[in-house]
């Protein structure tokens, strides 16, 4: 952010009282344009778009499900029906906020801003996607909302941000995952794997099914979505509808997403990514079900 | 009064009245309610853009219900064509029953749907305060309104950030969706409550354009000063005001006119009009 106000002074950061120890280097930089809107996200959501109507770019910026939910109404009439470009940025998406509890995890946020009119929703993957999707939010003249979590740390070369990214190559289903929650997949065991074609979904809505990937589904007829969302709203039910709509219709299809709070209890994000069988041996459990099936 | 300033409210007399008789047509051949609402705001909505705006100035209805008045009004400031006027509730047209959005440049947002739009303004204030821009943002709000909590957002961000570009004005008619406000919500003591969060405070008779006036003056004073603080009026209103049948009553915000309840609207308000006329030119 700080590198981007260096090369156009129109930005203006709105914060709802959330950034200790993460927003010093911005407030430094921005000076007046730097605004701590307090405990108010109503307000710093239509205030930002007023800011935009004015001819500004503003980012506002809270954990994720205070960004989106709380201020919900104002999101879809301030900012996306006048098509303006305001940059909600969430921090924390999925169960990010782990032993903060169920109030502070953002499990329906991508679900909540897909279907708003005008609004691109972008979920990183890595540290290093950050950088280029706050510029690419920069560039948009629509509404963004940004889903930020903690980043995944995968082997090999990962290709620049982008709203498809093939992974890697596999030999006998095919994953489609969003945001950090493919660190599952990698932490898993090498036979498992080596039995996966992995590709991440950046961006929602989603910008069609590209040809390599309906014609791995053609031929590997199984396919496994992955995302730290509840199924309703989330990245399954976009691809399935995908699918149909391209003709690459897979024999099975797993969407392994969030389950909630199935036992009651609270732990680390690790903690409910497992009991969601996100990660660990319930997610080797389903992956090889999918495979197997 | 001096005769200037019955001048100026003769002046603003007629244009008030050639909007009501606007929009009472406008609701007449749409069959519509909500009239009860634009005749509660008529005179705050003519004072503001006859006697107060400058061409840099914006208002914002945040109650987006009297929606006919502020279309009348601006066709009233020749910025709405009369065709765009006979659309009003047509299939197709660009003036629905509450503001658009992105359709009319005068009409910064859509509104209605309450409480929003005083957080709106502040961030266009905000933008024009960053931006070096000496723009003012002119923000209409309902009394019932006052129950979303976003409205006191906006208030504290307001109030803390001094934005002296926002002037907020109540339509207070102690009226609200199905029930009166004192009633629903207790709001008084609103002029404490609105001190209490740093604003200067002024109540007037919100169909007197001699106190309009006097409090647009009263404001200019106080933000001139340093440090001054921002400015709320409580207009003190009438829903339905100047036709009887309708006046200080819940039906007048849904229900709409019978040929003849049109026909005595039209004469209550002609008579009400020739009468403060004729009163402010024998004062001036």
């Amino acid at each position: 952010m700080v590198s981007l106000f260096e090369q156009r002074k129109d930005l203006v950061f709105v914060t709802g009282d959330l950034g200790y120890l993460a927003l010093e280097a911005i407030a430094r930089a921005f000076g007046d344009r730097f605004v701590n809107a307090g405990v108010a996200e109503q307000n710093a959501v239509s205030l930002a778009a007023g800011l935009a109507r004015a001819g500004h770019l503003p980012w506002v910026y809270s954990a994720a499900v205070f960004t989106v939910l709380r201020p919900y109404e104002q999101i879809r009439n301030d900012v996306c029906l006048h098509k303006l470009p305001v940059k909600l940025v969430g921090n924390g998406g999925g169960y990010a906020y782990g032993i903060m509890g169920a109030t502070h995890h953002a499990l329906e946020d991508v679900g909540a801003m897909r279907v708003l009119p005008n609004m691109k929703v972008f979920v990183p993957l890595v540290a290093a996607d950050v950088a280029q999707v706050v510029s690419k939010m920069a560039e948009d003249p629509l509404p963004n909302y940004l889903r930020l979590g903690v980043s995944a740390v995968i082997p090999g070369e990962i290709p620049a941000f982008a709203a498809w990214r093939k992974l890697k190559p596999g030999r006998s289903a095919v994953v489609i995952g969003m945001g950090p929650v493919l660190q599952g997949l990698y932490d898993s065991d090498e036979d498992l794997l080596d039995e996966l074609e992995i590709w991440s979904v950046g961006t929602l809505p989603l910008e069609g099914i590209p040809p390599e990937l309906a014609a791995s589904i053609k031929q590997k007829r199984r396919v496994i979505t992955i995302e730290e969302h509840y199924l309703a709203g989330g990245l399954g039910e976009a691809l399935s509808y995908a699918f149909l709509k391209c003709g690459a219709v897979p024999d099975s299809l797993d969407c392994l997403c969030a389950a909630g709070y199935p036992s009651g209890r609270y732990g680390s994000q690790r903690f409910h990514q497992e009991e969601s069988g996100l990660h660990g041996p319930s997610l080797v459990t389903r992956l090889e079900k999918a495979i197997r099936g | 009064m001096t005769g200037e300033n019955a001048a100026e409210c003769v002046m603003l007399e007629e244009r008030v009245f050639s909007v009501t008789k606007r929009f009472l047509a406008m609701y007449k051949k749409a069959n519509a309610g909500h009239i009860g609402s634009s005749l509660s705001c008529a005179e705050i909505l003519v004072f503001l853009k006859f006697a107060w705006m400058n061409d840099d100035d914006t208002v914002v209805l945040s109650k987006g219900h009297a929606a006919a008045a502020l279309y009348s009004l601006l066709a009233e400031a020749k910025l709405l064509s009369d065709s765009q006027i006979d659309s009003y509730y047509e299939e197709g047209t660009e003036l629905p029953a509450l503001p658009p959005f992105n359709a009319i440049r005068e009409i910064p947002f859509a509104t209605g749907s309450l409480g929003h739009g005083l957080s709106v303004s502040a961030g266009m204030a905000l933008g024009a305060r960053l931006n070096g821009q000496d723009r003012r943002f002119f923000c209409v709000t309902s009394d019932g309104e006052l129950d979303e909590g976003s409205v006191w957002e906006a208030a504290l961000f307001i109030a803390h950030h001094q934005l002296k570009n926002v002037i907020w004005l109540v339509d207070r008619n102690h009226i609200q969706g199905i029930g009166r406000t004192e009633d629903v919500l207790t709001l008084e003591p609103l002029d404490a409550k609105l001190r209490a969060f740093g604003y200067h405070v002024v109540a007037v008779d919100g169909h007197d354009f001699a106190s309009l006036l006097a409090a647009r003056d009263e404001c200019t004073r106080v933000l001139r000063a340093q440090p001054g603080a921002p400015v709320a009026i409580i207009a003190n209103t009438v829903k339905g005001n100047g036709v009887s049948y309708m006046q200080d009553t819940v039906e007048s915000h849904y229900l709409p006119m019978s040929d003849a309840q049109y026909e005595q609207a039209l004469e209550e308000v002609t008579r009400a009009h020739a009468a403060a006329v004729n009163g402010l030119r024998n004062a001036g």
